[in-house]
């Protein structure tokens, strides 16, 4: 059988700044007709630059060095814009991560969808349109093919993107990061399509991602991407089940899985950062982070060794490593942390309400007529003690963001009552003393953003400490810098040399510098590369117990906050729906929304089971609220009228679960199964 | 979009409220004596009170202001100090010279400074990027005088292609005008070419390296489908604020070229008010000169929500 897609030894140059840098180095890969293969990696794997050079379309800077690259048999390599045109229209095809920029802004999406039918007449292309669109079951066709991409939801354009890619029928498809900017339920609903599409088809798919669950749940084979490098590659199972590259082991066990606490696991990171391209290894790049790095690594660059008959790995020591006389994991974390037993209370939020003023025309302003607003945050009831966290889920639109903005002093107006250590919070940040500052820091999603990058390292530390503190001492700055685990010459740097792990470690560095009561965590590791994300976690972790600082953590990923919380709120529509011990935040009774959430999340575990629950529609607008329970227009156990017409009453289980719906919490338990299983890990 | 539009009637309504209480207002900072300017310099005190009596000159500031713009709107434009004639017929004799001018300039200018600024931005960084850079740099760098005598000397002395002086008479037609319309609107594409396409070309480069561009291009489109249906309806949005902005330009600031060609435009009427302290002229010249701006800023508001979408349907 010819492969659909047969990459061999493949190298791809960067020519921007000195000296050429080597992006993709000598990459082999294979896809047989029908075959879902994962491309996995973090930034500056390369991975994207490899998905791009199979497409042959690389930015001009990029230059393929060596190689062979042939889909379907035929030798891309070498051929003019002129003659890939004919293949790109057929025989390869691509959906990218953000559908909306990957859309005309001025077409219609009917248009944007049967252009590539030159030939077809005017109503023939209009019905082409809407048989795509049916494809991957869009329930309006026609009026969404009457649509400009920004009249419709995120989840429908890469729909849109999905009927695009296989209106071509092509041999290969490459699907990068598809799903990354949806929220989770959307996602879920879009991975399913993808999924029973490929099924019915058979197309040779190549699927990056750095998501691991995804490629758990997607791929049957998958590749590993490390710094340029092919460092592993196998079936899905050896690689999730024993993986012998350090760097897939460190990976793995990097990640919290679902229904993970600290509590009971301490993550595994890896520590170091990823090497800059420029700045590569010589031999095998892996060796400055790896913890079985013995001479001969940073000597000689290993070789892609076969081990199996369809498994590779690049390390010296694959063999001792599946033989168990070596562990590549980790050094291991230390124990679980213990639970604080101090029950004082940090912050308390009393009925917060948070509405945001819509502007008024002309018009309306002239009739005088009353002041439109939305409801971002509404009748939220929450207690956090000392010394321990609590995280708030939500997808867009849930009113985290806003929640966390009326907490810190963001907002212009918020009703509700908001106390922190016993002390009600002026509203406004500009009416809080220092104080009250020094005891409330926050830090953001972003940490390139989030610093002053015309200030070093040093003087960004040093204000907090002046301003809330009194203190001018470098000693502080070079305490503060050991606290997150940064050499003391990180003081005169610039926030531009350092990696985006690094940054976020000032950012916290920073929040701490107040020796603060309370922490608010907007979303703290979800810009960062996974194999970060765990020693951030870890770091946020030590400074909480160390300080006895209270966190407020709000992230759009389920997993990060059941492990790092003691206790687990669930937004939708700027209202809580549960609030959950996160011990039993996992088990039934659920929320039917946290049972829609908990069943979209792509496992880490190849093995494990979930349900299928599905949402249907997008989140309502927050301009017109439903009635009743916001979330009857999408719950899939609702029940009547009475969903539409009351406001649900608040339930507490015998756990001290509470959950804010209808259904009598024994009918939940009794109807709910466990959403998940998956097997535990030591 | 009708609400659109009435918003940008609105918007264009208060610019035009604001900018003749402005102009109303400069004329009264000039310095020098309506009144004197009008009857000479060896005119008594008792003939100047008498005059500025009848002008209206004593009232207070609004009074005058609200009856210089109630009498604009109605068409009563004044009568001119310098030519002792209505001031209306001149001013829309040489508003129409200059409506003439403006279209053929922009009939040379927009499209070739489109097809310049696109070729650049295709080929950036090219060879042929540079070459259309440089042209049109040096180009929008010489002035019009320069380039205006320049012309004159090849087109017509040299190969007598087109008469050397535009004067064109009153009641001229356009076809009439036409040859003696071709060099002065040259010289004036030639100062607007250089903005059209490197406007473009940053449209364009801008464009060009987006997601969507890729789409396009990875659906097997040919490169001139990418280009004229995906790329230019986008790349232009900068590019017709540019011409917008040319067009208010083109009838009232083109002194230089209408003084080169000695061609009856408003800008000459302009300069020749100034010179004569002809407030009436001045006021109605400037007054045309803002709505010839605004409506420019109009259409081109208006095109851009007809090319975008996201402003029509909102």
């Amino acid at each position: 059988m010819i492969p659909a897609l047969s990459v061999e030894d493949l190298t791809v140059k960067y020519r921007n700044g000195p000296g050429p840098v080597t992006a993709v180095r000598e990459v082999s890969l294979e896809i047989q007709p029908g075959e879902v293969h994962g491309l996995v990696g973090e930034s500056g794997s390369g991975k994207t630059t490899l998905a791009l050079a199979v497409m042959r379309h690389l930015p001009e800077q990029a230059v393929i060095t060596s190689g062979s690259i042939r889909v379907d048999g035929q030798e891309l390599i070498g051929l003019s814009p002129e003659r890939l045109r004919p293949i790109w229209g057929s025989q390869i095809a691509m959906v990218p991560q953000d559908p909306l920029s990957a859309l005309n802004p001025t077409l219609r999406i009917g248009k944007q969808l049967s252009e590539r039918f030159e030939a077809l007449s005017r109503s023939d292309a209009r019905d082409k349109a809407i048989e795509l669109l049916e494809m991957v079951q869009i329930a309006d066709p026609a009026r969404v093919a009457r649509s400009y991409p920004h009249q419709i939801s995120g989840g429908m354009q890469q729909r849109v993107m999905i009927a695009m890619a296989l209106s071509a029928e092509p041999k290969l498809l490459i699907l990068d990061e598809p799903t990354t900017g949806l929220d989770s339920t959307t996602e879920a609903v879009v991975l399913d399509l993808i999924r029973e599409l490929m099924r019915a088809r058979q197309t040779a798919t190549l699927y990056v991602s750095h998501s691991l669950g995804v490629i758990a749940q997607f791929a049957d084979r998958l590749t590993v991407l490390y710094a340029s490098e092919l460092v592993e590659h196998g079936s899905k199972m050896d690689l999730f089940e024993n993986p012998l590259h350090p760097y897939t082991c460190g990976l793995l066990d990097s990640v919290p899985r679902l229904g993970e606490n600290k509590r009971e696991i301490q993550l595994r990171s890896i520590e170091g950062r990823i090497p800059s391209l420029e700045d590569l290894p010589s031999a095998c790049v892996f060796a400055p982070r790896c913890p079985v790095v013995i001479d001969i690594c940073q000597e000689t660059r290993p070789a892609l060794e076969g081990a199996g008959a369809t498994r590779q790995v690049r390390c010296y020591r694959w063999e001792e490593t599946r033989a168990g006389e070596i562990d590549p994991r980790q050094p291991p974390a230390p124990p679980p942390l213990e639970r604080p037993t101090i029950a004082e209370t940090a912050l308390q939020i009393e009925n917060l309400e948070v509405r945001y003023d819509q502007p008024r025309s002309l018009a309306e302003w002239l009739r005088r007529s009353p002041r439109q607003s939305v409801r971002a945050v509404d009748n939220v009831r929450l207690t956090i003690r000392k010394g321990e966290t609590l995280g708030l889920v939500g997808e867009s639109g849930s009113g985290k963001t806003s929640l966390a903005q009326a907490v810190v002093g963001l907002v212009d107006s918020a009703e509700g009552r908001v106390e922190l250590f016993g002390a009600e919070l002026p509203t406004q940040i500009k009416h809080r003393d220092r104080e009250t500052l020094s005891r409330l820091q926050m830090v953001m999603q972003n940490p390139d953003e989030a610093l002053n990058p015309y200030l070093t390292v040093g003087q960004s530390l040093s204000r907090p400490l002046a301003l809330l503190r009194g203190i001018h001492s470098e000693e502080e700055v070079r305490r503060l810098l050991e606290g997150v685990r940064l050499p003391p010459e990180y003081a005169d740097r610039y926030p531009a040399q350092l990696s985006a792990g690094e940054k976020q470690r000032v950012a916290i560095a920073r929040a701490f510098a107040a020796m603060p009561g309370l922490v608010l965590l907007d979303e703290p590791v979800s810009s960062l590369d996974v194999s970060v994300q765990a020693s951030i976690l870890n770091l946020l972790n030590r400074l909480q117990t160390e300080h006895g600082t209270s966190l407020l953590l709000i992230s759009h990923d389920i997993s990060v906050v059941g492990y790092m919380s003691e206790t687990v709120g669930v937004l939708y529509l700027g209202q809580l729906m549960e609030l959950a011990p996160s011990e039993n935040l996992f088990d039934p009774p659920y929320h039917p929304y946290t049972e829609a959430l908990l069943s979209a999340i792509p496992l880490l575990d190849p093995k494990a089971t979930q349900e299928r629950v599905r949402l249907r529609g997008g989140i309502p607008s927050s301009l017109e609220p439903p009635s009743g329970c916001p979330f009857h227009t999408r719950c899939p156990r609702f029940i009547g009228d009475i969903c539409i017409e009351q406001t649900p009453p608040w339930q507490e289980d015998k756990t001290g679960k509470r959950i804010f719906c209808h259904i009598p919490v024994s009918d939940l338990r009794r109807e709910q199964g466990q959403v998940f299983a998956m097997r535990k890990r030591e | 979009m009708p609400r659109y539009v009435l918003r940008r009637l609105g918007f264009l309504l208060l610019t035009l409220l604001l900018t003749s209480s402005i102009i109303f207002a400069i004329t009264q900072v000039l310095p020098g004596d309506v009144a004197r300017v009008i009857l000479g310099r060896e005119a008594g005190e008792a003939a100047l009170n008498s005059l500025r009596e009848e002008l209206g000159l004593n009232d207070p500031l609004p009074v005058q202001y609200l009856r210089w713009l109630g009498n604009f709107v109605q068409g009563d434009w004044g009568e001119s100090f310098s030519t002792r004639t209505e001031v209306r017929p001149l001013v829309q004799q040489r508003l129409g010279n200059s409506l003439m001018l403006a279209a053929v300039t922009l009939g040379i200018a927009v499209p070739v400074g489109i097809a310049l600024g696109v070729i650049a931005g295709l080929n950036e960084n090219t060879w042929v990027d540079s070459v259309v850079n440089v042209s049109a740099l040096s180009v929008v760098g010489l002035p019009e005088f320069v380039t205006g005598i320049l012309l004159i000397e090849i087109f017509a002395f040299r190969l007598g292609f087109f008469p050397a002086n535009s004067s064109i008479r009153p009641g001229t037609n356009f076809v009439e005008a036409l040859p003696m319309l071709i060099l002065p609107a040259l010289t004036a594409s030639l100062v607007l070419l250089g903005y059209i396409s490197r406007m473009t070309r940053v449209g364009v480069i801008g464009e060009i390296s987006k997601p969507y561009v890729r789409t396009a291009r990875l659906k097997g489109l040919s490169r001139w489908s990418v280009t004229y249906r995906h790329v230019l309806r986008n790349a232009l949005m900068p590019t017709i604020t540019v011409i917008a902005i040319s067009f208010g330009w083109l009838i009232s600031g083109l002194i230089v070229v209408e003084n080169v060609y000695n061609y009856p435009g408003l800008g000459r009427l302009m300069l020749f008010a100034i010179d004569r302290r002809d407030l009436p002229l001045l006021q109605a010249v400037a007054m045309l000169a803002v709505l010839a701006f605004a409506f420019a800023n109009l259409a081109a508001d208006l095109f851009y929500a007809y090319l975008n979408p996201k402003i029509r349907l909102q």
